[in-house]
């Protein structure tokens, strides 16, 4: 990890491939720390294959976005769940 | 989805920023402080995606960014000096519902600037005067100096209008001439500026690099600020 990081901000783009509602005003919890805060605030690092987004409290990953040929892949493992405004 | 995007015109706000006007046929308008994402695709197939805040309430279907070179960028030279008026990039958005301003939202709205984080805060602005909305605004602009101020006609007559935001510069690094407050980077007293009451009910919107949103975000806290009302943005590669 460094500091050169984004905001999730940045993954409202990505997402707005699979999902119509906007994913980063939803809060999220974290599966290792129980922190929860909009996706908009998680740490977003762009250099492996793909995105990681991370906990701001504990660094632990809390969703991963992979974009394929044919397929994007979102990994929540470590997202208990995500409360989406309606 | 990817929309294919015209220059149609561009504006120099200081001497290394640049607005480009763009026509995106079938754009479904935006919110203040939402962002699109440009998609750069070289020759051999090599693509390169950036995302930069919207600088203004959409009209019709042109919308416009304001682009700070970053001389060893990836794309942010290209888009500043290599397009002509004509050429196309691919745009995909607006993207983003969280760091935004919606004209019936209720209370007043702090804004704080650092350096080119104006870009989505000033589209906060001109929603706000689009929409002939009364909320209350008030703007603290941290820059380096008086001639890297974006937008800094156009934000001083608004100041001027009855009912327009208030607005409190801060310098960084060379004040101008007969200023009181000696360049410095934001700290304690610039929050609220001298002469401003703190409200503690105000939405705050933070947009900067991460040292200025992280340093003003706990001086927020520190006035009383309910974190939860306190959104950020942050630059990271993805301002290059």
């Amino acid at each position: 990890m460094t500091d050169d990081y984004q905001d999730g901000n940045a993954l409202a783009g990505p997402l707005q491939e699979i999902f119509a509602v906007d994913l980063t005003s939803a809060v999220g919890r974290c599966s290792h720390c129980g922190l929860t805060g909009a996706v908009a605030t998680l740490r977003v690092y762009g250099r492996a294959p793909g995105l990681v987004a991370r906990c701001p409290g504990c660094g632990e990953v809390m969703l991963r976005l992979v974009q394929s040929a044919h397929s994007m892949w979102l990994d929540l493992t470590g997202t208990v769940r995500l409360q989406v405004p309606i | 989805m990817w929309r294919t995007a015209t220059l149609v015109a561009t504006r120099d706000e200081t001497p290394d920023a640049r607005t480009l006007v763009m026509e995106v046929p079938g754009w479904p308008g935006h919110l203040g402080g939402q962002h699109v994402d440009v998609r750069l695709t070289a020759d051999n197939g090599y693509q390169a995606t950036r995302s930069y805040s919207l600088a203004a309430p959409a009209d019709n279907d042109r919308v416009e960014v304001t682009i700070q070179r970053v001389a060893d960028g990836e794309v942010s030279p290209y888009l500043t000096d290599g397009l002509s008026l004509g050429d196309a990039v691919e745009v995909r958005g607006p993207a983003g519902g969280w760091f935004v301003w919606r004209p019936g939202d209720p209370g007043g709205v702090l804004l704080v600037a650092g350096g080119s984080g104006i870009v989505p805060l000033m589209a906060m602005i001109r929603a706000r005067r689009a929409a002939g909305s009364a909320a209350p605004f008030r703007l603290v602009y941290s820059v380096r100096t008086p001639e890297e101020r974006y937008y800094a006609a156009e934000l001083d007559q608004l100041a001027d209008e009855v009912g327009g935001p208030e607005l409190a510069y801060v310098y960084t690094r060379t004040a101008p001439a007969g200023a009181t407050r000696p360049a410095a980077r934001i700290g304690a007293a610039d929050l609220p500026p001298p002469g401003w009451s703190p409200d503690s009910e105000e939405t705050c919107f933070v947009c900067g690099p991460t040292g200025f949103v992280e340093a003003v975000s706990a001086l927020l806290v520190s006035l009383g600020y309910d974190p939860r009302r306190i959104k950020t943005e942050r630059f990271g590669p993805s301002g290059q």
